[in-house]
């Protein structure tokens, strides 16, 4: 009786031996047990019968390092103010997928970089503690300077990267102006989101640089309605997601199948109560009730990647020079 | 002077020195071989030149300013739990930047015990941000070590000679005069040099608190370098930067060092007759005072972590295994490389010199080169926790080397020459002569190094992948994922393992050394 166990183990052996492992670079935030990356794995594994393997870290750093060495078959996480960066080290391949529907308030036409979700740049505050929050980028500059916001390092931060580039998309030549109004009401700067997000839970600060998204969290898991994201007139700056299949993969196929993956329901409905973020191709009936709840600015404040390349170097000195006077 | 240092000893040295320079400098030229241009410093690093410098000539001043005295009432008082006090003052040095700074801002903050006892008392109010707030911080981190290193150098003295000061009628003044600042001479540059090292290099603290472009630091600067425009040049000619500057520091603190050699003594308990009257009231203060703001937001992290620790998941018990072992295994190391160097040094010059190399560098520096050495020829996160325990190890030598180089040079003085008289040598002479007599540095060295190991989140966030994740960066993961309570209970563990290990090897070292 002992020998069709011996062979199911052998073929149990040779099937594992035998399915492919998928590279996949992502952020701490993404793979970790509290973000989406558990069930995209399983979800992805049951499809492919393969293996998917997260890899976590600074993901464009970590792969310009590797260059064509690297090991990733995707990466996923980086941000629009990245991309033309990326782009530029030709590590990347197309992603071959019809954007032509996505639920984003953009359209999309990057044939490399494939956003999967996205959210807008908003402050956030405490109902509770701010009765009239700012309705414009202006009117914030005008509040009074003993509010205090919490904002991030545009040096350390993706979303800080992203706000110097808001205010000088809406400001441009008196983005420094802006900063210096700004400044007196900015308590500290943070390296990154989360110190800056548990400065302002912990209530020190009035306003934390965040997403429109964020408040999404408190509703869901606290049942905690105070939290809300001001929605500004000029527009909130869109903030996208993207993800993008190597060009020197060794397994191009199994890399494409997961870029074909990423946009279908399996993988889109782990982004919203996952990433806390919008999905980018979901119709909005399968949005958990809070999202489709969410305020949301009537305009969209989008900048392509190849001007924000273009402004980026100057929005970080301005923001430096306007918060250093 | 008896024959110089064992082969074997000068030997292992001259390889701990060697694994230094390669984990620092190496690190370095890595970076650089790998850079495609060297581009020009520009305003933005000038700036944070400049900031760097002053604040850590200030808090380096302050911290060691405020040592003294501190120091000073811990070596003459005897009182019911003088050791946890020592202890306990210590932790700050050893906390992770993201737990101390969520304490100084549960203390100092808007809504801190401090701002609201101000705010009843119509006072005005105090910030721990912007560079004050950096200032605060770093004496916060770097008092007790300062306390630390200069109470060393009160205990070094023999009791002997406070014995025939008190016999000779010394008062206060005297002894100070006489006995003490030579001491301090001889201690406070060294003292000082490493931490303002230490504070040259800082980068989390300076980030959170210090409010912006006014408060950059050259080591966000290679932040920055890395993380978004990919300049390997520009971030290897700042970590030339970083390393001139703390040479320079080096050089200065080692000519106005005096290093005094006190007669050998006995090593039994040092009882001091001088500071009665009103003298004992002044040292009661300042290490109540010491205490309230070294503990205070200690107490704060670890009343705000109770709720979340019930309701923390498996992964952070996990993550929390796997740091403690990286942590000894980096206290292990880190001994295997200090003990053959201070043994090894003579003047100990040398040993000074390469002790803060590892101060100097960039933690982000070294991950990268390491990670442009390795990756090639292994995946980065099978070396993960391994990297993370050297380079721990490495960075915390020049604290090891600190607090055993003075000791293995009083050793020499004292009982060494009757090692040698006796023709003592190899593992006997180690376990009869080095490891007793040099049990509390070592056991400090120890604790030490497991406990900064046990914080590190610089060289972990390269390497790592998702199974490899320390309880550092479970922290941080809990915090992305708007898990504001289980992170604090996440720090309140951090902060216990820290301390705990801590704690546990420094009271090995001082058991039965009589203080």
């Amino acid at each position: 009786m002992k020998a069709p166990l011996i062979a199911a183990g052998f073929a149990l052996v040779a099937s594992t031996a035998a399915a492919e492992t998928l590279t996949v670079y992502a952020p701490d935030y993404f793979a970790s047990e509290w973000g989406p990356g558990p069930a995209i794995k399983q979800a992805f594994e049951a499809e492919c019968g393969c293996e998917l393997e997260f890899v976590t870290g600074d993901v464009l750093p970590r792969i310009l390092l590797e260059g064509d060495r690297s090991e990733a078959d995707v990466a996923i996480g980086l941000s629009q103010d990245e991309m033309a960066r990326a782009a530029e080290s030709g590590l990347f391949a197309p992603h071959g997928q019809d954007v032509s529907a996505l639920t984003m308030p953009v359209t999309w036409e990057d044939k490399t970089f494939l956003p999967f979700d996205w959210s807008h740049l908003a402050f956030i505050y405490d109902s509770t503690r701010m009765e009239t929050p700012p309705a414009s980028f202006e009117a914030m500059l005008d509040m009074a300077d003993d509010t205090r916001i919490v904002i991030q390092d545009p040096r350390a931060s993706a979303a800080g990267l992203a706000l110097v580039m808001w205010v000088q998309a809406l400001y441009g030549e008196e983005a420094g102006a802006a900063w210096e109004r700004l400044s007196p009401k900015i308590l500290t700067v943070t390296k990154g989101w989360s110190e800056a997000y548990g400065m302002f839970t912990e209530g020190e600060a009035d306003m934390v640089l965040s997403f429109t998204t964020s408040p999404a969290y408190h509703i869901v898991a606290e049942g905690d309605e105070t939290k809300q994201a001001a929605i500004f007139e000029e527009g909130n700056y869109l903030y996208v997601e993207l993800a993008a299949k190597l060009a020197g993969t060794e397994q191009p196929e199994l890399a494409q199948s997961f870029m074909d993956f990423i946009l279908s329901d399996g993988f889109q409905t782990a982004i919203p109560e996952g990433n806390w973020s919008f999905p980018a191709k979901l119709e909005e009936a399968k949005w958990p009730e809070a999202f489709r709840n969410l305020p949301v600015p009537d305009k969209v404040l989008y900048v392509d990647a190849a001007t924000a390349e273009a402004m980026k170097a100057d929005a970080i000195e301005t923001w430096r020079q306007g918060l250093s006077q | 002077m008896a024959a110089g240092a064992q082969p074997i000893t000068r030997w292992l040295a001259g390889a701990a020195a060697t694994l230094v320079l390669a984990v620092t400098l190496g690190t370095l030229a890595a970076v650089a071989w790998r850079a495609e241009n060297f581009a020009a410093v520009g305003p933005a690093a000038q700036d944070a030149l400049w900031f760097t410098l002053w604040q850590a000539v200030v808090s380096a001043s302050l911290s060691v300013i405020l040592a003294v005295p501190v120091a000073r009432a811990l070596a003459r008082r005897r009182f019911f739990g003088r050791g946890a006090v020592i202890t306990l003052m210590g932790a700050p040095f050893i906390l992770p930047t993201i737990v101390a700074v969520l304490g100084l801002v549960a203390v100092f903050g808007r809504s801190g015990v401090v701002n609201v006892a101000l705010r009843a008392l119509g006072l005005p109010e105090v910030s721990p941000y912007g560079a004050q707030g950096v200032i605060l911080a770093h004496v916060f981190f770097n008092l007790p070590l300062a306390v630390r290193l200069v109470l060393q150098g009160w205990l070094a003295i023999p009791a002997e000679r406070f014995r025939l000061a008190a016999s000779l009628g010394m008062g206060a003044g005297a002894i100070q005069r006489g006995i003490e600042w030579p001491m301090l001479r001889g201690v406070l540059p060294g003292a000082w040099l490493l931490i303002f090292a230490l504070c040259l290099t800082s980068f989390a603290v300076a980030l959170a608190l210090g409010g912006g472009p006014r408060a950059t630091t050259v080591e966000l600067a290679i932040y920055q370098a890395f993380r978004f425009d990919y300049a390997l040049g520009a971030a290897s000619v700042l970590g030339l930067v970083q390393f001139a500057l703390a040479g320079a520091a080096a050089a200065l603190a080692w000519g106005l060092a005096r290093p005094t050699v006190f007669a050998g003594g006995l090593g039994g308990v040092v009882r001091r007759w001088d500071g009665g009257g009103w003298l004992r009231w002044q040292d009661g203060l300042v290490v109540v005072l010491a205490a309230l703001f070294l503990l205070a937001p200690l107490v704060a992290v670890a009343l705000r972590g109770v709720p979340g620790l019930a309701e923390m998941p498996w992964a952070v018990w996990h993550a929390a295994g796997r740091s403690v072992a990286v942590a000894l295994g980096s206290a292990a190391l880190c001994l295997a490389l200090a003990l053959p160097m201070a043994l090894a040094a003579r003047r100990g010059l040398w040993v000074q010199l390469v002790g803060v190399l590892p101060i100097a560098a960039s933690p982000l520096v070294i991950g990268t080169g390491l990670f442009i050495l390795s990756y090639r020829w292994v995946r980065p996160d099978e070396i993960a926790l391994v990297v993370t325990a050297l380079v721990n190890a490495v960075l915390a030598l020049p604290f090891a080397l600190a607090a055993l180089v003075p000791a293995a040079r009083e050793m020499r003085a004292g009982s060494g020459r009757l090692a040698d008289s006796l023709g003592m040598t190899g593992l006997a002479r180690l376990r009869l002569v080095t490891l007793p007599t040099l049990r509390r540095p070592i056991g400090f060295a120890l604790g030490l190094a497991a406990a900064l190991s046990m914080g590190d989140l610089g060289v972990i966030a390269l390497f790592a992948d998702g199974d490899t994740a320390t309880l550092p960066l479970q922290l941080y993961r809990l915090m992305a994922a708007y898990r504001i309570d289980q992170a604090a209970g996440a720090a309140l563990l951090l902060l216990v393992l820290s301390l705990g290990l801590f704690w546990g090897f420094d009271r090995g070292g001082r058991a039965n050394a009589g203080a």
